[in-house]
């Protein structure tokens, strides 16, 4: 019955018509779907050029040199509270420090797993956990590694982290605390940036190496790192959207002072161990969410904010373009889930 | 010993070296659950499990637990998260619903219908919806959208009748759950675009073959052996929504209150709390050993229902092997 149909339909087609015309024929229902998919597909452009367009145009409106430029200040009105110089600052560190990090760890991770997972069962099962475990970190929300990175912090023996209150406990929170949570952060987009970069390196790469006579290390070093370069300056950007995003962390492992408070004399390791603020918490703060109600701050460190995540976006965008050019396909999901 | 490092490196050390560093990973995991578990001890160990039931003014018993030293006797400990539990999954649960079909016809338009240009745009745009920070969404959440419903969508009547139980300022349910979509539909899309890709062409052209139109082939066909994906990708999202913690401090209003479906278009319109709102809420009061033992209760509650979460995820997506559809 069915062929009959078939082959009734295609005796109905006429041999060539175009692409409106076939769409007058389709059912109702049909072109109500296609009419939704645009519709959302168009929404989800038109939500994008809302956010970027409304947080240029406050850009334009509030963001001014003199409050890059400035430190905050403790002050009762918001003329005299200065600018967000030292968020920016802490931005950086924050981002320097989980970077250095989760990119060795990320890197070695992703070379065990794919040049010596694969003999033996003992070796797929422990390859196994391992990869799990990241999938485990990447899944945890953000808040929740706060709240560890504060327990661990506060135990006596990791008092060098962070300073000791007056009270003889642990503070707890510092640049180091909130830089090691924010490498747990950028671990898992930066791993599986690297493995899938391993992983599509052709075998008859590494065979060849140890043709030659290289041994798999030197083989690791000398061949699979350069070409898996572009896979990982992929997954740093990711890793460093990751951060300079992440609010929950800043709010609760780096103490909320606006401005940078270095602690103990030691000029370099006092301001890791002191105490600070980043865009984020600098936004979070001067929302009406948080003390500072001041909108026009708010707005301004916002604005900075989303044009670094626009440059890092780009960076991805650019890296990929050129790989995909040189090696195929790419995927969406990549590094944002 | 310098010397011996200088030297080409062994195999066998290399090894050992890059297994003890993928270990690390291991080790956070087991410290994070067992850290935020053994703080969250005392909360269960005084409440039971039916410290998720309800019971009491959630607000007194924060209060009371405040008021304690650093000592607290057993009785502060008393606490039932109902509200919170209840905001939560109302706030995820509205968001993914939303999320879903919006995610799957864009995905749909991005992968079949778009034409080249309109595609690489969209890719451009999913990326970058995915990657704005939550500060700024919470921003826009508290300086745009809460005025706005506070001023357009908040009859006086509902102003006035809900008086003596909660303030309506705008700032509730349905800024966050519009937030929240906006938040996590970029993730759908990305991994039911991943898997809409995967599908073999030739499954699509046997159906265009039989002379089916190329929505029906896209029903019958793609959208079929790509479900499992699909469940994944709602599951994942649900992960995302039920953590995110600075959207809803910012909108949800921070008001210990359940919103009650008997109050008709205000009930979307009341304020909430989710146990991650909650945790930045109070994150000044993790000082009080009450207090902090409640919110890493909320915590281990978040990270054994993420792992719950992505478990389900990866087991959803097991048939799809069975087609050789990755996804």
């Amino acid at each position: 019955m069915s062929s009959t149909f078939v082959s009734d339909s295609l005796a109905a087609i006429p041999p060539r018509r175009g692409r409106r015309s076939s769409l007058r024929t389709w059912r109702w229902s049909d072109r109500l779907v296609l009419l939704a998919a645009w519709v959302a597909g168009l929404s989800l452009c038109a939500i994008t050029a809302a956010i970027i367009l409304y947080m240029g145009y406050r850009g334009v409106q509030y963001l001014r040199p003199g409050l890059i430029f400035s430190r905050p200040q403790v002050s009762k009105d918001q003329a005299g509270s200065g600018g967000f110089l030292d968020p920016l600052i802490g931005t950086a560190l924050l981002t320097l420090i989980g970077i250095a990090i989760a990119a060795p760890m990320a890197i070695c991770s992703a070379l065990w797993i794919v040049e010596y997972g694969h003999g033996g069962r003992t070796r797929q099962f422990l390859t196994r956990i391992v990869e799990s475990s990241i999938e485990i970190v990447a899944g945890t929300p953000d808040i929740v590694i706060a709240l560890f990175g504060l327990a661990i912090f506060q135990l006596h023996i990791l008092a060098f982290v962070s300073f000791v209150g007056e009270g003889g406990g642990v503070y707890g929170k510092s640049f180091l605390a909130a830089g090691a949570m924010m490498s747990l952060i950028a671990l898992p987009p930066l791993f599986v940036a690297t493995r899938d970069g391993l992983q599509a390196v052709p075998a008859h790469m590494r065979e060849a190496a140890f043709a030659l006579g290289k041994t798999r290390i030197a083989t690791i070093r000398r061949v699979l790192l350069p070409s898996v370069r572009a896979n990982i300056a992929t997954g740093i950007t990711l890793g460093v959207s990751r951060i300079i995003a992440d609010t929950a962390i800043v709010l609760v492992l780096l103490g909320e002072t606006l401005r940078t408070e270095p602690q103990g004399g030691v000029p370099g390791l006092g301001v890791l161990r002191g105490t600070g603020s980043t865009l984020t918490s600098y936004v979070y703060e001067n929302s009406p969410a948080g003390e500072g109600a001041a909108p026009q701050k708010a707005y301004a460190a916002a604005v900075v904010l989303m044009l670094f995540v626009l440059v890092l976006n780009l960076a991805v965008e650019w890296i990929t373009r050129a790989q995909a050019r040189s090696s195929g396909s790419i995927a969406i999901a990549g590094g944002i889930v | 010993m310098l010397q011996r490092l200088r030297k080409p490196w062994s195999d066998n050390r290399a090894e050992r070296l890059l297994g003890a560093v993928s270990f690390l990973a291991c080790l956070t995991v087991a410290c994070m659950v067992v850290f935020v578990a053994i703080h969250a001890w005392p909360t269960f160990e005084h409440n039971g499990l039916s410290w998720l039931g309800s019971g009491g003014s959630l607000s007194e018993q924060v209060e009371r637990m405040l008021a304690t030293s650093a000592n607290p006797p057993a009785s502060a400990f008393h606490i039932r998260v109902w509200p919170i539990l209840y905001g939560t999954l109302l706030a995820t649960g509205l968001a993914v619903l939303l999320a879903l079909p919006l995610a799957v016809l864009s995905s749909i338009f991005i992968v079949e219908l778009a034409p080249a240009p309109v595609r690489r745009v969209m890719i451009i745009v999913v990326r970058l919806l995915a990657s704005v920070p939550s500060v700024i969404y919470g921003l826009i959440g508290i300086l745009v959208l809460v005025p706005f419903v506070g001023a357009h969508l908040v009859t006086s009547a509902e102003r006035t009748s809900l008086q003596n139980t909660v303030q309506l300022t705008g700032a509730g349910l349905v800024v966050a759950v519009v937030l929240l979509t906006v938040m996590i539909t970029p993730i759908m899309v990305a991994l039911t675009c991943d898997a809409l890709g995967a599908v073999p062409a030739a499954w699509r052209e046997g159906a265009a073959a039989l002379g089916v139109n190329r929505l029906r082939a896209i029903r019958a066909v793609t959208l079929r052996a790509i479900r499992p994906a699909i469940v994944a990708a709602t599951v994942l999202a649900t992960a995302r929504a039920l953590g995110e913690a600075i959207v809803i401090s910012m909108v949800s209003g921070s008001v210990f209150f359940a919103p009650r479906p008997s109050d008709g278009a205000a009930f979307l319109l009341e304020p909430f709390r989710s146990f991650a709102s909650t945790i930045v809420d109070f994150r000044e009061g993790l000082g009080a050993p009450a207090l902090s033992a409640t919110l890493y209760a909320c915590a281990l509650l978040l990270l054994f229902s993420a792992f719950a979460l992505s478990v389900a995820g990866y087991l959803v997506k097991l048939p799809m092997r069975k087609y050789q559809v990755k996804g």
